[in-house]
């Protein structure tokens, strides 16, 4: 009974709140930390399989699934404790962890771990994965690489074969006609798989922390994240974010946009006017024309839930739950549902119906 | 034909054999010169190749022998298809009658073949040339051949008839193919050596199994898998462990799906090999597994074959009767069938819950029979009753086929193929046989699984625990790389054969002269695989051309000089990739009884981990990124890892 007019309250709620403002995705968050099973509450990337979530965490792989944690750590062969990656090769099922201390596919529970020693890994420390067909792409510290899966084939990228100017890749996004590496302090590398040419997407306002020429070309040369869909790329900096259509480029930063911060460890792009961006301060959604922020509240903690339309007017929205931390580092979607990866826990979203 | 012409053939032939070996002198035929010595001979070849790609199905060489190695009957089990793996062929027989009703040419050194559900199409993979020949089995002729992975092994098709699962030795991994058109959709990851799989009857279940360990820790105890594959989400769902077991062959269901049976080796190679007399160098075992133990899912247990003063080596083959009553194994180097009694194994199994895989005492109370069939059987194939259980003599050219009634040969089939047993082929018969060790404990197979290596790092000197460990070497193409053994203190394959293994390994000395001069001669003759990492022009990539350059390299990084004796060049020289010499290449570790070690050939080296004559570098990587500080082994330290991915690149093409 306490559960059903909780539900009635909450509708109530949402009701009077989408009437006043653009209807932007409510959810309720579920969190786990190390008190219900997590390995580990600094969770670096979250992945869905269908009903399965793997968390990569600072002290092991976890599994969510059936309501029960699994976790894998080096003694089952994972490369090192802290995973800080994921990508799943969806034709098999085979999860890639790119850890602190080299690269693991976890395989029906069968962990093979590669490294910079045993391998033609560039470097163990895997910032960020990407599966395409065969192919495995990583980012690492020390440039990225690809690994043909069939052959065994190492192929590395870096300041030798590539515009690379820094060889400190963040994050990988490959799909079978572009690859893109996201690179700190480097901007953006792409490779036309085809051509097998590489280009280069630089801040035109070169390493300057001022934004010059907006909407010119590239937010900031510290890029952490890219992501790839319906040919929009999608760039997460450290000081803004970006979106490019292959032709023209719009820039979001703080003051302009719904963004809670210009500080963002991940972007992921929903379709070519839709995406999440994981900042230091929030999760933020944006619709392509209004933002949503998700965080616990930068004040006094309490879940908080902002709205922001096209004219810039910010609404509250009552909500009783948040995710566990407003530090986000990365997010995945479970149909309608979201989870998100913070820095002090795991965050289950479950979509809640509006009318 | 003049007499002179006559017996110049002959001795071509016999040259041929003698320096070519078995599975070269198939590889190296074409359908030309298959069709050249027909018409010399006067025989007919059988050379039903693909019309649109006739290129790609081999003739069948006629002096070859068949050596059968697998078994299907047709599905109504009137005929009976023998896939033979040096004629490269599949042989159609009366299943009754044993009378040869057609010979198809399917690719060299065939390993596995499976029927379509309607029994109108025969799969088969050849595994030297990478692909699946589709046999029409109306026909009896090939309609397609289809590239596939690295050494296509085992083959399965799922229920529906149109999916297809390739097991690849080489890349350990099983491909999944419409079976339509023999598109590739995807890989899964298997065990290392991925070759033999069985469908469950149901069709939920895919079982493959693997020839290596999979790779692990220095020294450890070897872990193997059955890999089980849903076939209809070709996904992964389970990986059973097989501890302490390196070399899984065959795999079986029972028809309703509750007891299984996979038959492998159990090596003991963390202890002196000198502890053969002790019973202590091998178990010859299967795992049995399935709701039918009664022991909750997921259970499995090793069951021993041996007994305390005879062993039955080498399981590779099993079945399941229909009635669940007995399993079969062969014994590929004992030469028999062993017959266990599952009820009585079931009883055995409950009363002793802690396991007794390394009881020899145990089989006496399972084992029902051991039937003496023909020379290195292999695969096996019960009749749909379960009366007669057919049985492929590898090295016989034969089927013989059991009354399981009686647990007796009733009758034995013999397939076409030369009559006359060559000194190869009878030097090949040692090679497969355990006849010769102590208690017929092992045969060099053991070790060198289809000629080949183990994936293992044994111990093979009497002078106690941990001393002068050594990595199993590749036997492909050794005859001009002498010195033999680690150490170079064979100067010829006759000493590495003779004395040393006879009294190091089979702790006995039953060679006459003859039978060292024959198994000389088949050592002499195994030829290297092809390699997959060359192109097939013979060009090199760009990766293994800077790599090439690499190894030839006389000026490192900084500009400075390699002294001569540290280029890799240097050791690694000629077609071989060896010098012939020994050097301390800085890897010797203390329980080395030297620190100067003969230079290994290259050939194939990208298959061989470990490396390094201790196995301790797991991969080719670590040889220089672990075990090369001082750059005693070539200059190194000074590469980029592109450089080191590159001079990899060009190794893997040896």
């Amino acid at each position: 009974m306490k559960k059903l007019l909780l539900c009635f309250l909450m509708s109530m709620l949402v009701s009077a709140a989408m009437a006043a403002v653009p209807k932007m995705p409510i959810f309720r968050f579920e969190n786990f930390t190390v008190a219900n099973g997590l390995p580990d509450n600094h969770v670096y990337a979250v992945l869905v399989d269908g009903d399965r979530v793997w968390v990569g965490t600072e002290n092991g792989l976890g599994l969510y699934e059936n309501k029960h944690w699994k976790v894998y750590g080096t003694a089952d062969g994972l490369a090192h404790r802290a995973v800080l990656s994921l990508a799943l090769d969806r034709r098999t099922g085979d999860l890639w962890a790119g850890t602190m201390g080299g690269l693991s596919r976890v395989s029906a529970g069968r962990i093979d771990s590669y490294t910079q020693l045993n391998s033609g890994l560039s470097n163990d420390v895997v910032y960020g994965l990407s599966v395409e067909g065969d192919n495995v792409w990583v980012a690492t510290a020390a440039g990225g690489c690809r690994l043909n899966t069939r052959t065994g084939k190492w192929t590395l990228y870096n300041d030798r074969n590539t515009p690379m100017n820094e060889i400190w890749t963040y994050n990988v996004m490959a799909t079978p006609e572009k690859v893109y590496y996201a690179v700190w302090g480097s901007g953006v590398l792409e490779l036309n798989q085809k051509t097998g040419r590489w280009d280069k997407y630089d801040d035109p306002d070169g390493e300057n922390e001022m934004v010059l020429f907006k909407d010119q070309g590239l937010i900031h040369e510290i890029v952490t994240s890219v992501s790839y869909v319906d040919k929009i790329l999608w760039i997460g900096t450290y000081m803004g974010d970006s979106r490019y259509d292959g032709r023209y480029w719009h820039n979001f930063l703080m003051k302009d946009s719904g963004l809670p911060s210009d500080f963002t460890n991940l972007v992921k792009g929903v379709d070519a006017t839709h995406a999440w961006f994981c900042t230091d301060k929030g999760l933020a959604y944006y619709d392509g024309v209004n933002w949503a922020v998700y965080r616990p509240s930068l004040k006094d903690g309490r879940p908080e839930m902002t709205v922001r339309d096209v004219t810039g007017k910010v609404t509250q929205i009552a909500v009783t739950t948040a995710p566990a931390h407003n530090y986000i580092l990365g997010i995945d979607f479970q149909g309608e549902d979201i989870w998100v990866a913070t820095a002090k826990g795991l965050s289950h979203g479950i979509r809640l119906r509006t009318k | 034909m003049s007499r002179q012409l006559s017996a110049s053939i002959v001795i071509a032939t016999v040259l041929l054999a003698v320096f070519a070996g078995p599975d070269m002198r198939a590889a190296s035929r074409t359908a030309k010169s298959a069709t050249q010595a027909a018409q010399a001979t006067g025989s007919v070849a059988s050379t039903d190749a693909s019309q649109d790609d006739p290129d790609e199905v081999r003739a069948v060489p006629l002096e070859q022998y068949a050596s059968p190695v697998e078994l299907l009957f047709s599905p109504d089990g009137a005929w009976l298809y023998v896939l033979c793996q040096e004629s490269g062929e599949v042989q159609v027989l009366d299943a009754s009658s044993g009378r040869m009703l057609k010979r198809i040419a399917v690719g060299r050194v065939p390993r596995g073949f499976a029927l379509s559900p309607r029994g109108d199409k025969l799969y088969v993979t050849s595994s030297w040339d990478d692909r699946v020949a589709v046999v029409d089995t109306r026909l009896l002729r090939v309609i397609a051949t289809w590239r596939v992975g690295a050494e296509p092994t085992g083959i399965a098709v799922d229920r529906t008839g149109t999916r297809l699962f390739v097991a690849n030795r080489i890349s350990s991994d099983v491909a999944v193919l419409d079976a339509k058109t023999g598109s590739e959709l995807r890989r899964l990851v298997a065990g290392r050596g991925a070759s033999y799989m069985t469908m469950a009857a149901d069709g939920s279940r895919l079982l493959v199994t693997h020839v290596y360990p999979n790779p692990r820790g220095y020294r450890t105890v070897p872990e193997s898998e059955i890999t089980i594959i849903d076939p209809q989400t070709t996904r992964v769902v389970e990986r059973m462990p097989l501890h302490s077991i390196a070399g899984t062959f065959h795999v079986a269901l029972s028809t309703d799906g509750r007891l299984g049976v996979v038959a492998h080796l159990h090596p003991k190679n963390l202890v002196p090999l000198a502890h053969v007399e002790h019973g202590w160098i091998f178990g010859d075992t299967i795992t049995v597994f399935g709701p039918d133990l009664g022991m909750g899912p997921g259970s499995a247990v090793e069951v021993p074959l041996d007994e305390l003063d005879r062993y039955f080596s080498y399981p590779f083959g099993v079945a399941i009767s229909p009635d669940k009553r007995r399993i079969y194994i062969t014994n590929a180097g004992s030469d028999v069938v062993t017959v266990v009694d599952v009820r009585r194994l079931l009883a055995y199994i409950h009363a002793h819950p802690g396991g007794f895989a390394e009881n020899l005492g145990a089989s006496a109370y399972y084992v029902e029979a051991h039937i003496a069939v023909g020379a290195n059987p292999r695969g096996v194939l019960l009749s749909r009753d379960g009366r007669r259980l057919y049985v492929a003599n590898r090295l016989d050219d034969t089927v013989s086929v059991v009354n399981t009634a009686s647990n007796r040969v009733d009758k034995t089939f013999a397939l076409d193929g030369p009559k006359t047993i060559s000194a190869l082929r009878k030097g090949e018969r040692i090679f497969y046989s355990a006849r010769y060790s102590f208690q017929g404990q092992i045969g060099c197979t053991n070790c060198h699984i289809d000629s080949t290596f183990d994936g293992l790092t044994w111990d093979l000197e009497p002078d106690g625990f941990g001393i002068g460990i050594v990595d199993n070497r590749l036997l492909e193409d050794i005859r001009n790389t002498a010195p033999y053994k680690w150490n170079g203190s064979n100067p010829n394959i006759q000493t590495e054969c003779g004395v040393r293994t006879e009294r190091y390994f089979w702790r006995s000395q039953n060679y006459n002269d003859r039978q060292l001069a024959d198994l000389t001669l088949y050592v002499r003759s195994i030829p290297a695989r092809p390699n997959r990492w060359r192109l097939p022009n013979g060009q090199m990539t760009p990766a293994q051309e800077r790599g090439r350059a690499l190894f030839v390299r006389s000026v490192d990084n900084f500009g400075k000089p390699i002294a001569v004796k540290n280029r890799c060049v240097y050791c690694h020289s000629g077609p071989m990739g060896t010098d012939q010499k020994s050097f301390d290449v800085g890897t010797g570790k203390k329980t080395d009884p030297s620190g100067l070690f003969d230079t290994p050939q290259l050939t194939n080296i990208a298959l061989t981990a470990p490396y390094l004559h201790d196995g301790s570098a797991r991969s080719l990587e670590e040889i220089w990124t672990v075990y090369n500080p001082e750059d005693r082994h070539g200059r190194t330290n000074d590469l980029t890892k592109d450089e080191l991915n590159d001079l990899i690149e060009y190794l893997k093409t040896r």
